[in-house]
């Protein structure tokens, strides 16, 4: 060993294994890392699992809510009384924690029925005001029972820890009682 | 204190191991000549009922493993089947479900001696971090074995939980959906769980012998707070003192453990969790496990989700700097009379706050959550300013003065006697 590490250059064979075994260890770690995380994303089958969904609105009478899954996530569909829309579209928008228009979270002529993710954006429990007879919270939309946030008529937060309204999922009229969700 | 080793190997195969592998040395230096501070009390043997606990959760768990389907459609059936068809699968179940309640009763009463005691102070500043890594893998481990029985409490507890980064700005979406392999709670997330509650265990395993080892390098604090100065006076060998000592009290914890097991064994559970999980319903009156709600009522009391999220990780965290941020060089609470009261005080704020995390988010009960949150995280502000102009109490002169008296003249031969008949006064 002696004699490797006595040049008079002060740069030795055993720096450059050190410097290039560091390096090339260092970029198959990193390379590593890749699937290792990559494996924790969603996989092919789940993803799949997001096509198009067809959905009939003829059934839900006024006053009425249903709930259902795209993709494994919860959304409601509301056919909202004239009373619940109009007292959605009084508020004054700039005064909402999450500032939109009730306008734009429903389809122009179809304001009666409202789609939107059925998970409170706080922190992802279920809000009551479906089924008759539950907490509607105090804007006559829905209430989440785990920490307490109030969502209106039109499914924005109005009171409460949460910090968003509930996101409305891409869906389209295909015909007049019928949407396609996604 | 770790000094020179007293072990002497008897027989010639103990020789011979004793100059390959020295492990009969080893466990004879640290679990029976290894000195203890004499004047320990009961408070002190919670570290090995913890050790016990440890091994009855990972024993007990291997044995559910074996019998537990971690699949989304089987596995609210396969506990079950555990509890109906099993030869003694109900007993191993509810050890396990109980166990982990009573490994947090026991973590608890460890750490609050470690606050009145002031266990963290130097030299333990490190023993104490480990022991706060250690409380953060069983939070991590029971919150994620409490997913695995796939009842209502189960799916929503972890849609709470794992929720609860997507309120980092960015990355959080991103992170949970990571998390989840999906876009919901669902299948790959109980698969994973799973496997990660099966591995946190050996972790904790591997940062106990860390924290045991910190431990017998820089000794045992003891309730006067005062160190070891004369190993000869201030001490008495692990074995049979401490052993005993430390037995005496397991059986008598495991007697409460017992207790729950064949009596009440879920006392400390949701009945709502023996309803299967179900994605489109959420229990009208969602709490988490006992030993989290403290931390669950922070998170709720402020009324923003970030800010939320950030004081629940401050509240373990904040415990971590704890040696820096009580500024008292006494150690035990039995000599600072102001400090002594503030601790009482946060230990009560700590019930409240549990209380206060199982009742509704809704009105006085959150105004009251916030309160105590600030009585919480005041403790530590506390403790930072009074270490300046708090008057402790005189210190005694040494353990063996404390717990012998002050000795008047010949000290030493009296104290000589004293020590020598200890095994009879304790007895």
């Amino acid at each position: 060993m002696a004699q490797a590490t006595d040049t008079s250059s002060g740069t030795t064979r055993r720096d450059f294994l050190m410097l290039t075994t560091g390096a090339a260890g260092a970029i198959g770690v990193g390379a590593l890392l890749i699937p290792l995380v990559s494996q924790l994303a969603p996989d092919a089958q789940t993803v799949a699992a997001g096509a198009p969904m067809d959905v009939d609105l003829a059934p839900i009478a006024e006053g009425q809510a249903i709930k259902l899954f795209w993709r494994g996530k919860l959304i409601f569909v509301r056919h909202r009384t004239a009373k619940e829309i109009e007292e959605a579209r009084a508020v004054a928008v700039a005064s909402l924690p999450d500032p939109e228009a009730d306008q734009a979270r429903v389809k122009e002529g179809k304001e009666a029925f409202l789609v939107v993710y059925g998970n409170c954006t706080h922190l992802g429990c279920v809000p009551l005001g479906n089924a008759p007879g539950e907490s509607k919270g105090d804007y006559d939309g829905w209430f989440c029972p785990c920490h307490g946030s109030h969502y209106d008529s039109s499914g924005r937060i109005r009171k409460g820890p949460a910090p968003k309204n509930l996101p409305v999922p891409p869906y389209a009229f295909t015909a007049d009682t019928k949407i396609k969700i996604g | 204190m770790s000094g020179h080793s007293s072990y002497v190997p008897k027989t010639g195969f103990e020789r011979w191991l004793d100059a390959r592998l020295p492990i009969v040395r080893l466990m004879h230096d640290s679990a029976v000549s290894y000195p203890v501070p004499r004047n320990l009390n009961y408070f002190w043997t919670f570290g090995g009922i913890l050790v016990f606990m440890l091994v009855a959760q990972i024993v007990t768990g291997v044995i559910l493993a074996m019998h537990y389907t971690p699949h989304a459609t089987m596995a609210f059936n396969s506990v079950e089947h555990i509890m109906r068809d099993v030869n003694y699968g109900w007993l191993m179940r509810y050890l396990h479900a109980n166990g982990a309640s009573m490994f947090f009763v026991a973590v608890y009463i460890h750490i609050f001696r470690g606050l009145y005691y002031g266990s963290y102070k130097a030299p333990r500043e490190v023993l104490w971090i480990l022991g706060v890594v250690i409380f953060l893998l069983m939070m991590a481990t029971a919150f994620m074995g409490y997913v695995l029985p796939w009842g209502q409490m189960s799916f929503w507890g972890a849609t709470v939980i794992t929720n609860l980064f997507s309120a980092l700005p960015v990355v959080g979406e991103t992170i949970v959906t990571f998390l989840w392999g999906g876009y919901s709670v669902d299948n790959p997330t109980l698969n994973r769980f799973f496997s990660l509650h099966f591995l946190l265990p050996f972790m904790i395993f591997g940062v106990v012998i860390l924290h045991v080892w910190a431990l017998h390098h820089v000794g045992q604090n003891n309730p006067t707070g005062v160190e070891v100065k004369n190993v000869a006076k201030d001490t008495v060998p692990f074995t049979p003192y401490a052993t005993v000592k430390d037995l005496f009290a397991m059986v008598c914890f495991i007697a409460l453990f017992s207790w729950f097991v064949f009596y009440t064994p879920n006392f400390l559970g949701h009945a709502d969790n023996y309803i299967p999980a179900n994605p489109a319903a959420t229990p009208a009156h969602i709490v988490p496990e006992w030993y989290f709600l403290p931390f669950y009522a922070i998170l709720r009391a402020i009324p923003d989700k970030l800010g939320g999220v950030l004081a629940m990780f401050a509240a373990i965290a904040v415990l971590a700097f704890l040696p820096w941020l009580d500024t008292s060089k006494v150690k035990s609470m039995s000599y600072r009379p102001v400090a002594r009261i503030l601790f009482w005080v946060f230990a009560v704020v700590c019930v409240i706050l549990g209380w206060l995390g199982a009742m509704p988010a809704e009105g006085g009960y959150v105004i009251a959550s916030q309160i105590f949150t600030l009585l919480y995280f005041g403790y530590f502000v506390a403790l930072f300013v009074l270490g300046i102009f708090e008057k402790p109490l005189p210190l005694p002169s040494s353990i063996a003065d404390s717990v012998l008296g002050t000795m008047k003249g010949g000290s030493g031969a009296r104290l000589a006697t004293a020590t020598a008949s200890e095994p009879q006064a304790k007895g």
